[in-house]
């Protein structure tokens, strides 16, 4: 079993734990038994087509895994996998068409 | 470089404990004094960065923020006081460095950085430290400095959750493309006023931004050069993970795709003034 730390952001779906297990030899296996045990926490990591989101990257240790072999990278048992979702402090309109309700544009 | 550095009575007194530490010294401290950082950002980042670098004694200290202080800032934006409230920040944030240290010449900017003058406004800058808080400003704020060969040293907060690197153009080192090629479709993160942000955590962030670009100034100690520092406030766990060079980067690779600044906006997902105006002015929240 892997260890894999999640985001603030990712904790919720997590009941609200800041690092957790997984089991799989490859990146693709680790994030199915995560969904499995979490469902819907890798919607934001992958997408529809089964493919990594650009705007957040997972490590495997301290590499990207897009320099590895991106959702067939091998997972060991003693590798930490991180999570690492693109952070602004926030996007400016949260949602299409709706204003954000926001007033101050620096962090 | 072969005259030996020379300070004023009052700036050896000031600037004593750099002066003695190995690593800085008068030569560094000569560096500082004759530097040009520009902070983009009065907020919760750009409050440390500031303040430290002013007391470093960074000769030429740039602000550049369009906001207006909100009561709601003070929580985590050190630099403004409760009195300032309602003030333009880059006049309170101005009024304060000149308080830590008068010596040094303070630029305000308070305007928003925009495609049309980004370039004006970066040229004149040794360093680009980045405390914005929108992915459009971000990526402009990457792709102008690429272009112009600026050191960018980037942070980043959200809730409990800090990140900061140094983009170094030129060294086949990587940028902010290389690192997150695209930006989060609108909708999928919340932002700081939604999601809310532990008030220390910009604090320690930008206390690592301020680090970087002394260290850069100075040319003392290994930058966060391909190297992305990410920091858990409430586990406080420091982790370090590799940024790649990525050859194919459509602004810093190989074969460039993006050779001039673009409508960031547009690239965010975000369509044209969709922001509304009294977000723009920094109205106070409902």
């Amino acid at each position: 079993m892997a260890r894999v730390k999640l985001p603030t952001i990712l904790r919720s779906r997590a009941d609200g734990q800041a690092q957790v297990e997984a089991r799989g030899e490859t990146l693709r296996e680790l994030l199915a038994d995560l969904e499995v045990q979490f469902p819907g926490i890798t919607t934001t990591i992958v997408t529809e087509d089964g493919a990594l989101h650009r705007f957040v990257n997972v490590y495997v240790n301290d590499e990207d895994v897009r320099y590895l072999g991106s959702l067939e990278t091998a997972v060991g048992d003693s590798d930490t996998v991180s999570i690492l979702p693109a952070v602004a402090g926030g996007a400016r309109s949260p949602r299409p068409g709706v204003a954000p309700a926001r007033t101050d544009r620096t962090l | 470089m072969s005259e030996a550095p020379r300070f004023s009575e009052e700036q050896v007194r000031r600037y004593a404990r750099h002066i003695i530490l190995p690593g800085i010294g008068g030569e560094g401290q000569a560096r500082l004094l004759e530097s040009k950082v520009l902070c983009i950002g009065a907020g919760g980042l750009g409050s440390p960065v500031a303040m430290y670098l002013a007391a470093a004694g960074v000769g030429t200290l740039g602000v550049l923020d369009f906001d207006r202080v909100d009561e709601s800032n003070l929580q985590r934006q050190i630099i403004h006081s409760t009195a300032d409230v309602g003030r333009p920040k880059v006049e309170s944030a101005a009024d304060r460095l000149r308080a830590i240290n008068p010596t040094i010449e303070i630029v305000p900017y308070d305007t928003v950085l925009t495609s049309e003058n980004a370039f004006e406004v970066l040229e004149p800058w040794d360093v680009v430290v980045d405390g914005t808080d929108n992915f459009p400003v971000r990526y402009l704020v990457n792709d102008a400095t690429q272009f112009l060969g600026k050191p960018l040293v980037y942070g980043s907060i959200y809730q409990w959750d800090g990140q900061a690197t140094v983009f170094m153009p030129g060294q086949d080192a990587p940028c902010y493309r290389c690192l997150f090629p695209q930006p989060p479709p609108p909708g999928t993160v919340p932002s700081c006023a939604e999601g809310g942000v532990f008030g220390v955590l910009p604090g320690i962030v930008g206390c690592i931004q301020a680090t970087e670009a002394v260290k850069l100034v100075t040319g003392k100690g290994d930058p966060l050069i391909g190297r992305l520092l990410i920091f858990d406030a409430l586990q406080m766990d420091f982790q370090t993970v590799r940024v790649r060079w990525d050859a194919d980067c459509p602004v810093c690779g190989k074969e460039p795709s993006i050779t001039e600044l673009i409508d960031y906006e547009a690239f965010c997902g975000l369509a044209p003034g969709q922001a509304p105006p009294e977000a723009e002015h920094g109205a106070p929240t409902p």
